[in-house]
């Protein structure tokens, strides 16, 4: 089943919330030490069919390290690595259903193009007539039919990014690695290439496993983003959960543009929250999560696009707070705000440029409230 | 302005290139057209400058192949040329098979002992090479060191007869040309990207394909420079063969010093210095059109 098909039928791509899935690949515990360094802390996993899934985290968190275990170029310290209900841990690298697109592309430079991509077929048992169709075909899907010919130094950085695709791909894996597949493009390449690996990925329906440290590129193309920091996983879940619904400090501060206050839990009554987080300050109110108990420590988290900004007091709003603008960022589509509150907390606010030519209705120095409903903000304990 | 600091710059390396190998080359040529005679220097004609423009004309008008045509007839020295050229090939060939593995390993090592290593291999440029050629005989010889130990392991009963044979000469070629074979080699393989095994192995090969298809291709252009390097020096050597290589290695250069010292005929010397000059230029003319177009594809 296409996600397209899903789609149609009104259905949701999201097999990690049945019961039944059999995920494609399944971490077990695994661990993986370079000496005394523990690159990978006890991680488990799975990762279903038609996934396009996203490894995020800083550099060092073991998120290339888990997909060289998968590549098949580390093997686990401890733990178990299934793929398709078979333990893979034992199978080398040449003779795994699993390939990878490399970072540095790693295209061979004394090869043509179409003798790139026909590298890893000529090394199966493919026929060999088979090899120049299937050949013609990838370099239809990256659309370079006219680039077969040419050595990889003859052409642009970009048909070489889509070079090392059409070659990882050539022999229909079951898993396909991307590392870093972007990162040596430029900005605007970078975001066409993007759509264009995720029409790719829903063409073929192979399931796509790509690390990156860039935030917005995993949210962009992956159906789940797992978000790692020192070997271990601190949140898995689709893109908008991560974004919304952070579980932690962390993830809250890795993904995106975010405004943290510390606190304390005062009270809780019917779902809402009340954090005390300054003296003299009036206490944030917030949903609160399920659990919370009065006197926790904890975190006040909003985005700074939900924080409004105004010159007099909101009257219905759950929150305001009186500051001054320290500064201005004008982004194009929208301003940043940097208000300073009364104790010294600065808080961002983000507000879209709705109109040409108006001028910012608010400037330096300026008294302002900013302000937030009760939903708006989320209150983490992680 | 620019024109001329340019035109200056070039000329420095010119002069010196005409000052130091065509003047030197055109008295070569020059003797090889003369005649031998029982003189000083042993050979006629003289230019005498004295005589002005008529003494030019009278020494171009004394030149002839007569030595080119010498050396034609006597078989002694196209044998000698082809023998040469045989064990510069053959030595060539097994300078390669013991300099690649040994750039390879120096390539894969790791990074802080390759200094070492480099090191190690360039060591011996910094004793005399006459010295560690005669070392060679200490080693090679009837009661050399390798006999002794041979019979010490019990090995042999009689010592083996290696000093004086081709053998020997092979041995000395291979231990002294053996840098100009690993270096090159190992600059074309420190360079290689490590993520191009890893992708040949992520595609179905094993470690050996990998190496065949994907590092060994790469490193040609380092082989066929260390080749070049070993070869062409090699067809020249006279040293080697004549104290490693006894009487019965027949190699030009040796003929050269022969015919130079213990002939006294200069002309015939010449000559076939010259010749040699002009059976080299073909692999010095390829290696040098192969070294262009390496660095024509790394731009």
């Amino acid at each position: 089943m296409s996600r397209d098909a899903a789609k149609a039928r009104g259905e949701v791509f999201a097999p990690w919330l049945d019961e039944n899935a059999e995920p494609l690949i399944r971490f077990d515990r695994v661990t993986k030490k370079f000496g005394d360094f523990v690159a990978i802390d006890d991680l488990s996993i799975d990762i279903y069919e038609r996934e396009f899934f996203a490894l995020l985290g800083p550099s060092g968190c073991g998120k290339t390290t888990l997909m060289r275990m998968l590549a098949g170029f580390e093997t686990p310290t401890t733990g178990k690595i299934m793929l398709a209900g078979k333990n893979i841990g034992p199978i080398p690298a040449n003779k795994r259903p699993v390939n990878m697109m490399f970072q540095s592309y790693a295209l061979f430079p004394h090869l043509t193009v179409a003798d790139n991509i026909a590298f890893g077929l000529k090394r199966s048992d493919m026929p060999k007539d088979q090899i120049a169709a299937r050949v013609d075909e990838m370099l239809g899907l990256v659309q370079l039919k006219k680039f077969g010919g040419r050595k990889p130094h003859q052409i642009s950085g970009g048909q070489r990014q889509r070079v090392a695709l059409a070659r990882a791909l050539a022999k229909s894996p079951k898993l396909l690695l991307l590392d870093e597949p972007l990162a040596a493009l430029d900005r605007k390449l970078r975001e066409e290439t993007q759509f264009e690996l995720m029409d790719i990925q829903e063409k073929l329906g192979t399931t796509f496993v790509i690390v990156t440290h860039d935030q917005e590129e995993a949210m962009t193309v992956a159906s789940r983003v797992a978000v790692m920091d020192h070997g271990q996983l601190i949140q898995v879940a689709t893109p908008e959960a991560i974004y919304e619904t952070p579980n932690s400090r962390y993830v809250a501060d890795f993904i995106g543009d975010i405004n943290l206050i510390e606190g304390a839990v005062k009270s809780v009554a019917r779902d809402i929250a009340e954090i005390s987080w300054a003296e003299s300050m009036e206490p944030l109110r917030a949903t609160a999560p399920e659990g919370l108990t009065k006197g926790a420590n904890c975190c006040f988290a909003i985005r700074p696009e939900k924080v409004s900004i105004s010159a007099e007091r909101p009257e219905k709003a759950a929150n305001a707070l009186p500051g001054k603008v320290i500064d201005i960022g004008y982004l194009g589509n929208m301003s940043t705000y940097h208000v300073e509150l009364a104790n010294g907390q600065m808080v961002k606010a983000q507000v879209p440029n709705q109109n040409r030519l108006s001028r910012h209705a608010f400037t330096w120095e300026d008294a302002v409230w900013v302000s937030f409903t009760a939903t708006a903000g989320l209150v983490l304990t992680a | 302005m620019g024109n001329t600091r340019r035109l200056f710059l070039i000329l420095v390396p010119y002069s010196w290139l005409l000052l130091l190998f065509l003047v030197p080359f055109a008295i070569v040529l020059k003797i090889s057209l003369s005649d031998s005679a029982l003189a000083i220097p042993p050979y006629t004609p003289t230019l005498d400058l004295s005589a002005g423009w008529a003494g030019i004309k009278a020494l171009f008008a004394d030149f002839d192949f007569e030595n080119y045509a010498w050396l034609a007839e006597d078989n002694l020295y196209w044998k000698a040329y082809l023998s040469s050229l045989w064990i510069a090939a053959l030595s060539t060939l097994l300078a390669l098979m013991v300099g690649f593995p040994i750039a390879y390993g120096m390539a894969r090592a790791p990074e802080e002992w390759r200094p070492t290593l480099m090191m190690l291999v360039i060591l011996p440029f910094w004793t005399s090479f006459l010295i560690r050629v005669y070392s060679w005989i200490g080693i090679l010889g009837q009661n050399g060191y390798l006999n002794q130990l041979l019979e010490w392991l019990g090995l042999i009963d009689e010592p083996l007869i290696i000093l004086n044979t081709p053998i020997a000469v092979y041995i000395g070629i291979v231990y002294t040309y053996l840098p100009f074979m690993v270096l090159p080699i190992y600059a074309t393989l420190e360079k290689l990207d490590a993520d191009l095994l890893e992708a040949a192995e992520d595609l179905g090969c094993s470690r050996f394909q990998a190496f065949w298809l994907v590092t060994f291709p790469l490193s040609r252009p380092g082989v066929i420079a260390g080749c070049f390097l070993v070869f062409i020096p090699v067809v020249g050597e006279f040293v080697i063969p004549s104290l490693l290589g006894g009487s019965k290695t027949l190699m030009i250069g040796k003929v050269l010093w022969d015919e130079f010292f213990a002939n006294r005929d200069w002309p015939v010397a010449s000559a076939v210095a010259v010749l040699l000059l002009l059976i080299l230029i073909i692999p010095i003319v390829l290696f040098q059109r192969q070294q262009q177009r390496q660095q024509e594809a790394e731009q």
